[in-house]
Parts: structure tokens; sequence; C-alpha cells
């Protein structure tokens, strides 16, 4: 059963980075190895244009729920460009035991 | 060289007459210092706990934990829509009143009363005793002479701020003074998309306003965070703020900010160009239904201004970006080396999910930033705990870290010879 809208259907392998929350998708971006974020990275940015037209139809708070994923998807895309296009690494550099949690986001 | 004017004085620290000698920081490693500023500072000043929009209706109310300033208030819409705070105490046996599962957590909700949870006590949203438990096995009790505790509370442009100093007769208004009136009507109401994050800091509370309120640091510090080829530009230029003001115990500092959108696309990495956004906020800036900004903005009325950064004296920061956006910083310490940090980011509300995704990487840039400056606070923290070295050469681009202190100093010693004064409000030599 496909969770993102048939138009990305090449990502459905990538549907675990779906995350509603920037807590979460933070955690997992610390939880991959960089070969994994690069791989994701490099298929949701590919699809990165595409995805802002395709979402770009719809009221943000009427989503369907197939839509809604995906902007989560690419929430996460979001979370992963530091890693990927700046710091070659999960963690931000020279942060040690540093966290900075969401306590308050928008709920889409 | 200097790349923007500088007061006739030839710095703006010999403008604002701070002196220019090395600082000791001897105020951030005292434990006593800090007991100090509790009451000479955190029980004296006006303090924002939050904005109107946390309380849409009549029975809203939140909590702020005030450990610096010894008291949990809470902060409530009355009936009569008036906005009321409270210490947050039950007047039967001392209970805190409002908090869910976790006395030391805030809370927020919408109630028609409060109701204390250890004997049913009840309060009215304006803080009268409206209901005591077996009444009558009191001894001559009369719930009028057990209302809720009071606190100042005043809004200032939807900020409510709270004020614990019985003896303050001074208005939230004039505590603010010129940039508060030089602000106000700013559309802050129109920015209710929020984005709000928290870090246990382990530094005293001044050393992060001190990290940013300078800009100094941000070439080399964030040097990673910028394409290699920029980087290396930004580095050798350094840094230096279209300028900088001071009213009273407030400060602010004016800054550059060309990168919103960049001059030239490859300054800048490959998301931002698809999503048109960045460390300065989304590009294009949503409508806000004001012709020209408030005239305390850009007061250097430079075209290359980016963002005003206001200090309000002790903890408040606000950030109000060109594109249409603004960022508020809360430092609220719980002992001298450690402390709460908020930053909470405030959007126009995105139309569509392309704007919601150019939102989401400008508040996922400000935390990659965030994260990085935490940790050099630790750094710092520790060393100067170690009194190796006792006094710090401080520049002109740093010159609010030197008011700051000097304003925090003056606090103490002002509570320590008069016991509970208000120091007198220091301008501008000019």
């Amino acid at each position: 059963m496909p969770v993102l809208p048939v138009e990305f259907a090449e990502l459905e392998v990538f549907a675990d980075w779906a995350i509603p929350t920037e807590k979460a998708r933070y955690a997992k971006r610390l939880s991959s190895t960089m070969d994994e974020l690069q791989a994701f990275y490099d298929a949701a940015f590919a699809r990165l244009e595409s995805a802002c037209a395709y979402l770009e139809r719809f009221e943000i708070q009427s989503l369907p729920e197939d839509a809604k994923r995906l902007l989560w998807l690419f929430c996460s895309l979001v979370t992963v460009s530091f890693p990927v296009e700046v710091w070659r690494q999960p963690r931000v550099p020279d942060s040690g035991a540093s966290s900075f949690d969401a306590v308050l986001e928008p709920a889409v | 060289m200097s790349h923007f004017n500088k007061p006739p004085e030839g710095s703006w620290t010999e403008h604002y007459r701070l002196g220019t000698g090395p600082v000791s920081y001897e105020d951030s490693i005292s434990p006593a210092r800090y007991e100090l500023e509790r009451d000479a500072i955190f029980r004296r000043t006006w303090l924002n706990v939050g904005r109107v929009e946390q309380l849409p209706k009549r029975g809203s109310y939140f909590t702020k934990e005030l450990d610096s300033a010894r008291t949990s208030v809470v902060v409530v819409r009355g009936s009569d829509d008036e906005v009321r705070a409270f210490h947050n105490i039950c007047r039967h046996r001392g209970n805190k009143l409002v908090w869910s599962d976790y006395p030391e957590e805030e809370t927020s909700g919408v109630c028609r009363q409060f109701t204390c949870k250890y004997h049913g006590w009840r309060y009215s949203l304006e803080g009268e005793c409206t209901f005591v438990q077996q009444e009558s096995e009191f001894f001559d009790l009369d719930k009028a002479d057990y209302t809720l505790m009071p606190v100042r509370a005043e809004v200032w442009e939807g900020f409510i701020f709270v004020n614990l100093d019985p003896a303050d007769s001074g208005s939230l208004a004039d505590y603010l003074g010129e940039f508060g009136r030089g602000i106000a009507g700013y559309p802050f109401g129109e920015m209710t998309q929020v984005h709000r994050y928290r870090a246990e800091v382990r530094s005293n509370w001044k050393l992060f306003i001190d990290a940013f309120t300078e800009f100094y640091h941000a070439p080399v510090l964030h040097a990673k965070q910028s394409v290699s080829e920029e980087s290396s530009k930004l580095q050798a230029a350094g840094y230096e703020a279209l300028a900088y003001q001071i009213d009273g115990p407030h400060g602010m500092v004016s800054s550059w900010g060309g990168m919103a959108p960049p001059k030239d696309i490859n300054m800048v990495k490959p998301i931002e160009r698809i999503l048109r956004s960045g460390l300065f906020g989304p590009w294009d800036a949503p409508d806000i239904g004001i012709s020209e900004l408030p005239p305390a903005l850009n007061p250097a009325r430079s075209r290359a201004w980016g963002l005003d950064s206001y200090l309000f004296f002790p903890n408040f920061m606000l950030l109000i970006w060109k594109p249409n956006w603004y960022l508020t910083y809360h430092y609220w310490p719980t002992s001298y080396n450690t402390h709460i940090f908020e930053g909470t980011v405030y959007f126009v509300p995105p139309q569509n999910a392309r704007e919601r995704l150019a939102q989401e990487l400008a508040v996922v840039t400000f935390k990659e930033y965030a994260l990085q400056d935490g940790n050099t606070l630790e750094a710092t923290q520790s060393m100067l705990e170690s009194r190796a070295v006792t006094e710090f050469p401080l520049n002109d681009q740093e010159i609010l870290l030197r008011h700051l202190h000097q304003t925090a100093s003056r606090y103490v010693d002002d509570f320590e010879s008069k016991g509970s004064a208000t120091p007198v409000r220091v301008h501008a030599a000019s």
C-alpha cells in the first residue's frame, strides 16, 4: 500500500522519512549514516521542485493525507540538507552534547 | 578600514561613553553574584513571558517558571478579556496551583476557574477565591481575604510582560523607552506561525546574550555554513554592523543582510536556491499590510539593511528581519552557570507547502547555528571559571556586551546600596 502520491512512487522506498515532527526528523538524521543520508538526499532533491509544484495545488490546511506525508518527507530533506551539502557528517560540527529541541511547531 | 560610518567620536563604544578598558567576567562565574542578580534584576524589571496569541480566548492560561525571580506565575485572560498574572500559589497551604503531572514543567490550557489539586480550593479567572472545601471547619475565614497574589502584567504590541517588584510604579511603556515607542506598529500579530526551540545551556545567562548581541563571531564560528569560497571572503572582511544604539538598560544592533536573496545565487547552498530561503529567512517576503516600517527600524536607513536585533534588559531579545518575519530569544537562568534558552520563530502563516518548506529551511538553519553557539558557551563558561585569566578586551563590535555587563552590575550595585530602587536610566552622550 503506497503512502505517497503515485506521482512520487520512486520515493516510496524512503517513506520512513515522512515524519511529522522536527525533533523526530532530527533524531533519524543523527541515527543515520552519511551513505543513507546521501541516498535519501539524492533521490528527494531531484524531485524537490516537482514536489513543490504538486503540493502548491492544495491549501496547506486541507492537504490530503498522502500529500501531507509528501510534505513531511520534504521537511526531512531540509533536515538532511546541512549534513549532505555542508557538514559531511550527521551532527553539527562542534555542537558536542548540546541539544536544541523543538517544543512547539506547526501541526502540518 | 570601516565599511560603514561610525559616530564622530570614532567608535560606538566611546560615543556611548562605556569605557574602552578590558572587562571582568566575574559576574558570570560567581554563585553569590547570581543570587544578587535574582533579586536586583529578575525581581526588579519587566520580564516578557509570552504573547497574547497564547491566550486566544477567555479562560486561556499558561504558566511560566521564573526560577531566577524565585517564583512561578500563571498568566490568564479573564472573563473581561483582561490579561492578568498571579503568583502560582494556593492561598490555603502554599501548593503550586496550576501544573500537570510534573510541578516543575510549564503548562497551558483553557479553564473556567482554577482548582487546587490539594484540597480543592477554587479561584476565578480574576483571582478571587470562590470556594473553600469544608469552609465551616475554618475559623472566621473570609474568602475575600484569600485572593490569588497578583503580579503586575502589561502588554506591549502583543507581548505580555510581568513585573515582580511591588515597589516599582513605572509602566511597561516607560521601561521599554525609545525602542518600544519606535517599533510600535510593527504587525507582530500577522505572524502567528510559530516554531519554538528550547535548550538547557551550561553557561551563565549573560554569556548567551553576549553571543547573540555580537556578529563578530559569525564569519569564524559559522565559517563552514557558507559555500567555501564565500566563507573565506566573509572571514577576510570580518564583521561590521550598520549601527548600534543604546537606550537606558536596552541596546540594539542593526545589521546588513544581503543573503535574502543573495547577490549571487552561487553563494548559497543548493537547497536554498530551490526553496529560496536560508538563515535570513524566506527570500520572498509575505505581505504584512504596511507601506513603511516603524521609524526605529533600520536606523541607519541603509539599503543593505537585513535585520535589527534588540536586547530588552534583562533577558528578552527581539530580532526583526527584512523579509517580514521575527525571532525572539529568552534566557531564563536556573543557576549561576546554567540557563534555559528559548528561541521562537514567527512567520506569516504559509499559503501553501512551498512556503511552508521555505520556512522550515529558515528554522532548521537557525537551529544549526544555535547548536554551534550553545556548545561554544559551555567551553567559555568552564574556562572563565578557571580564573586563569580575569580580564578580557572587547572591541567596538562587542559594545552591547560591555553595556549588558555594566547594566547588570549597576542594578546589583544599586540594589546593594539602596535596597530596592531601580537604577536611573542612562542615555547616550549626544
